[in-house]
């Protein structure tokens, strides 16, 4: 078997005496889409901020195809090729869409902090930023400030800037939340299409999207892992059911 | 390039518009090249260069505040330290007759003001807002008193000075006469615009946007912000010291003043109010503050409360300075929705009016009263002439205030709803901006 995509071994984090993640441990296979659930306060988005180095773990390691990179702040995972979208939409206001694309494919294209070259006479970025712009389907707001989109398009751009890198490790924090049911079945069709091929780690509420999207999906209480296993398994899982499906399945 | 991207990508300009653009430059250019025909009193040369010289300045200011979110209380510590190092360097190339023309004399100013930059600004842009602000401050606080401290290198109270003329000569210019200052200040404003404006249109200038509208995003899209503020630091740092070079070499003396807090308020001054979102802004700014700090001091004795009066409005109802304001009208003259926004401009221009002349008065009748009680009560401001102990110009006063008020504020929110119909109405047909 392959190097996992994402390795988390043992790790904890505690703020002050708090305790958020216990003996965390993760494996997400190369190429697969992993879901990450469980009830509120259990620990997702710790778990991504952990992975992404937004927080340092207090203890354990965070691997990226077998190198660790716990401890790097977050612009140094972003280069090893992991990237992330956030739970609350976090975009550039003031710039337009495209902006905010070009803003992140600017890095991967190896301009890095260039001040010598024209940003509107570099074509490799062009054909990359339009190719995105579409694939997220708001080539008719491109001029548009990103403050002033409307929410599903503000989710989409979230993710727009997230996979724009090309990173190969993508992770998405409720890419559906707050959308209404059209919203979040086209939301589906575009993360399926726009990771095909890469790694995706995913945390979400809405079960339909869970299932419906994931290969493997990680149950998460309490900051502990208690379970793992395909969709199947995890609907079999007698633990899960007790501690996060009882209520729903009840 | 891609049908794709041909089709969603911003089209590149065409032949047109590349002419146009570069057209604009070689016009300014000519401006600058035909204004002192036009305006050639010894005057209005001097205004000239000053402005040039704070245009400099406030370009660079806003490399930090506008496009990088960077809020600096010390700038001028670069600008001073270019000053210095020019006079200084003018006096060394003069005694030792250095084959080094005045007109190159200003990049030493630069160099000085990178190298201060570099070494300063690695610990100050770790993080941008309150914690920047603080340490420009105290960095600010540190270089002033030190200026006063190191009587050899800064002259002390009086400062050192310098003869610009004694130095190697091209084509005969001496640049004794202003003339000639306000061709070298013209032509590196040129210089340095072009070369500002040319640094926002790169990958960093971008970016430097990016970490100002959110530096946390920036971090997950590769990017250090810490990097992206310095290098944008050491910038603003270079375009000050050209700035303070400018300066030391017009005045042909550098003093403290240079590098001290009423310097630094004042750029920072000039960039807000000419607005900080737009490249224009701080041109706008330091023509307008530098014409009115020049002109108002003749007007009223108390200019600089005006001035203060005027930023904290500014402040308050246009944050985006006179350029951000004339800028808000965009979308309503492309979508040809202004026609129905100026009926109300004109009707709240009348109270409004009535009003800041009613708070003119007040303040000139309290300033004779506290200022100078002992002198003749009829007294000039702005032209009008009064007599600041007679009842009639208090109740007068106090009715224009008071009442302009009122009326100006029914007035304002008639025009706000006007406005937000147009700009919908100016938004529906796809102008956003």
């Amino acid at each position: 078997m392959s190097t996992p995509a994402i390795e988390i071994k043992d790790v904890q984090k505690s703020f002050g005496n708090i305790s958020i993640i216990r003996d965390l441990s993760l494996t997400v296979n190369q190429g697969e889409r992993h879901a990450l659930i469980g009830p509120n306060g259990a620990g997702k988005s710790t778990t991504f901020n952990l992975i992404s180095g937004y927080i340092k773990p207090t203890a354990g390691t965070v691997r990226l195809r077998g190198e660790e990179i716990s401890g790097l702040p977050p612009y140094q995972i972003n280069r090893r090729g992991l990237s992330r979208s956030f739970q609350v939409t976090n975009v550039f206001a003031n710039m337009s869409v495209w902006e905010n694309l070009r803003c992140a494919v600017l890095w991967t294209a190896r301009h890095h902090y260039a001040f010598w070259k024209n940003v509107d006479n570099l074509p490799e970025v062009r054909e990359r930023t339009a190719e995105v712009l579409s694939d997220i389907g708001l080539a008719s707001r491109r001029d548009v400030p990103a403050g002033l989109l409307t929410y599903a398009e503000q989710r989409a751009l979230e993710i727009g800037i997230t996979i724009a890198g090309g990173a190969n490790v993508i992770l998405l924090d409720e890419p559906t939340a707050g959308m209404s049911h059209a919203e979040t079945e086209r939301a589906v069709t575009l993360i399926r299409r726009l990771t095909e091929g890469r790694t995706l780690m995913i945390v979400e509420h809405d079960m339909s999207v869970v299932f419906g999207l994931a290969d493997r999906i990680s149950v998460l209480v309490y900051g502990h892992v208690i379970a793992t296993g395909t969709p199947e398994q995890i609907r079999a899982d007698p633990k899960v059911k007790e501690a996060y499906l009882g209520e729903e399945a009840a | 390039m891609t049908e794709l991207t041909s089709s969603v990508a911003p089209p590149q300009p065409a032949l047109g518009e590349k002419l146009k653009f570069y057209g604009l430059w070689v016009a300014t250019g000519l401006v600058l090249l035909v204004l002192p025909k036009v305006f050639g009193s010894g005057g209005a040369l001097t205004m000239f260069s000053l402005i040039g010289i704070s245009i400099i300045f406030s370009l660079s200011y806003n490399i930090l505040l506008g496009q990088t979110g960077l809020l600096s209380f010390g700038h001028a510590v670069y600008y001073g330290l270019g000053g210095f190092l020019v006079i200084h360097a003018i006096n060394i190339f003069g005694a030792n007759k250095l084959p080094i023309p005045l007109p190159l004399v200003p990049l030493v100013g630069g160099l000085t003001g990178l190298f201060f930059a570099a070494l300063l600004g690695w610990v100050s842009t770790q993080r941008s807002g309150t914690a920047f602000a603080m340490i420009s401050l105290g960095v600010a606080e540190l270089v002033a008193s030190s200026a006063l401290i190191l009587r050899t290198f800064f002259g002390g109270e009086a400062g050192i000075s310098a003869n610009r003329t004694k130095l190697f000569r091209l084509f005969d210019w001496s640049f004794g006469p202003q003339i000639q200052i306000y061709y070298l200040v013209a032509a590196w404003t040129l210089i340095a615009v072009v070369a500002m404006y040319a640094l926002t249109r790169t990958p960093l200038g971008r970016m430097c946007n990016a970490v100002r509208d959110n530096p946390e995003r920036v971090q997950f899209v590769g990017y250090d912000p810490h990097v992206v503020r310095y290098i944008a630091f050491c910038f603003a740092g270079f375009f000050a010291g050209i700035a303070g070079g400018l300066a030391a070499i017009n005045f042909e003396i550098a003093n403290s003043a240079y590098l001290g807090a009423v310097q630094s308020g004042t750029v920072l001054f000039s960039t807000y109010i000419g607005g900080v979102g737009y490249f224009i802004g701080p041109i706008v700014g330091a023509i307008f503050v530098t014409v009115l700090s020049l002109n108002l001091s003749d007007l009223t004795p108390v200019w600089q409360l005006y001035f203060g009066l005027f930023f904290i409005a500014v402040v308050t109802f246009a944050p985006g300075g006179i350029t951000g304001l004339l800028m808000m009208h965009r979308p309503l003259v492309r979508g040809g929705t202004i026609g129905r926004v100026l009926p109300y401009y004109l009707v709240a221009l009348v109270p409004t009016l009535a009003m800041v002349a009613g708070l003119v008065l007040t303040i000139e009748t309290i300033v004779h009263h506290t200022v100078n009680p002992g002198e003749d009560p009829n007294i000039k401001a702005f032209g009008m002439s009064f007599n600041a102990s007679s009842p009639i110009t208090w109740v007068l006063a106090l009715f224009l205030v008071v009442a302009g008020y009122f009326v100006a504020r029914k007035t304002w929110s008639w025009l706000a709803r006007a406005w937000d119909e147009a700009l919908t109405a100016a938004r529906d047909k796809g102008y956003h901006v």
